[in-house]
């Protein structure tokens, strides 16, 4: 591939809240864990619900607190909304999210190529880890790569989707910060305000 | 074979396999008992009788780790979805989980983990020391409690006092059983 290739690739990238705001759209009866960092603002931008679950830390857990979801409740379809430098922090998830297989979990990855939080430093995946075909190899039988807003309708239908998965969705998005969007921060709040919107009490 | 609750906690199992490990069996109707659905784990020959013991029960679903650490969002997770679970790990897992264990604090979740020590009796591998040692720091540091367990006629109960801790008042439990509990032979024969 020439440099011609990839400038044209990095051109295509989509700006992130139009990004999660079109995945978002229609989400219905989705059950929703983001990462630390932005994809938490991203989501909580496209709009606030109490079947959001905002992580502000635990780097590498999203994707996993999104696994333990989706097989607690089978019925509703999950998805784990992150960077890509937290799941290069969980590589190892990955393999655990393919072989336990919950059909209903989406794994979606908000890939820049960048460690957006901390100053912008180029990460794995910006010096060439592919990991859609990581999440390829460790046996995810859905993989599908957004790199245009044409591809948004096919993205939310496979996180409706329950008839297959797990499902990996690596969405390229430009480089660079937006104004932040903080979610609350109080983890026992957000807790307790999920698990009462899937109908478990107050205790 | 049968793997139901037929076998009182303080009655010896008749099974050939649970004179290994009979805390084994024990552990394994704790967990019954205290409705865990979800049992993660990074494997660990002392836990090898409890983990086909759970493997063989439809009701429960076991989850094969990379790390330690995952079994604690994973769990966060299950958790969020209504359900318990457990975490089965070796000592020296725990310093893997640091991190992870934030989660626990910050939403105020409930969490049981089972750890087999290792590196503290009758250990013949100097690389099990270190983290052996450095447990019960690695937890309190992260406010988890330890109720270690010494000997067989205290572990039931010490199982289900740590799991209502867990699960009916949202905190943090490391169940730690002693390596002299779980017997000097099979490490050494394994």
């Amino acid at each position: 591939m020439g440099d011609e290739v990839s400038a044209e690739k990095k051109d295509a990238r989509l700006d992130r809240r139009a990004a999660v705001k079109a995945l978002l759209a229609d989400r219905e009866r989705l059950l929703v864990v983001t990462g630390l960092g932005s994809p938490s603002y991203d989501v909580f931008a496209a709009g606030d619900s109490d079947a959001n679950f905002y992580l502000w830390g635990a780097m590498g857990g999203a994707a996993l607190v999104g696994l333990g979801l989706a097989v607690a409740q089978p019925e509703r379809p999950v998805a784990a909304f992150t960077g890509d430098g937290e799941q290069l922090m969980g590589l190892g998830g990955l393999a655990t999210i393919a072989v336990t297989a919950p059909k209903n979990l989406s794994v979606v990855v908000l890939d820049n190529g960048h460690f957006g939080e901390t100053g912008g430093q180029l990460s794995h995946s910006g010096r060439g880890v592919d990991l859609g075909r990581v999440a390829q190899a460790m046996g995810f039988p859905v993989v599908l790569e957004v790199d245009s807003e044409a591809h948004y309708a096919a993205a939310r239908a496979a996180m409706a989707d329950m008839a297959s998965g797990p499902k990996f969705i690596a969405v390229r998005i430009a480089n660079g910060e937006k104004p932040r969007m903080l979610p609350a921060r109080d983890g026992a709040f957000l807790k307790t305000r999920f698990r009462a919107h899937l109908g478990f009490p107050v205790r | 074979m049968e793997t139901g609750l037929a076998t009182s906690h303080n009655r010896a199992s008749e099974d050939p396999a649970d004179q290994a490990s009979p805390w084994a069996r024990i552990i394994y109707e704790g967990l019954i008992e205290a409705d865990i659905k979800h049992v993660t784990y990074v494997p660990d020959a002392g836990h090898g009788r409890l983990i086909d013991l759970l493997d063989s029960t439809p009701t429960i679903r076991m989850t094969v780790l990379t790390t330690e650490e995952e079994g604690i969002a994973i769990g966060a997770g299950a958790w969020l979805g209504g359900e318990r679970s457990a975490l089965l790990m070796q000592s020296s897992g725990v310093g893997n989980c640091v991190n992870m264990l934030s989660l626990l604090e910050s939403c105020r979740l409930p969490f049981l983990t089972i750890v087999t020590m290792r590196g503290e009796w009758a250990e013949f591998n100097p690389w099990q020391i270190p983290m052996g040692r450095a447990v019960p720091q690695a937890f309190e540091a992260m406010r988890v409690r330890t109720i270690r367990v010494e000997r067989l006629d205290e572990l039931a109960d010490a199982l289900s006092a740590a799991a209502t801790l867990a699960f009916d008042d949202d905190q943090a439990v490391a169940l730690i059983l002693s390596q002299r509990l779980l017997g000097r032979k099979k490490w050494v024969t394994k």
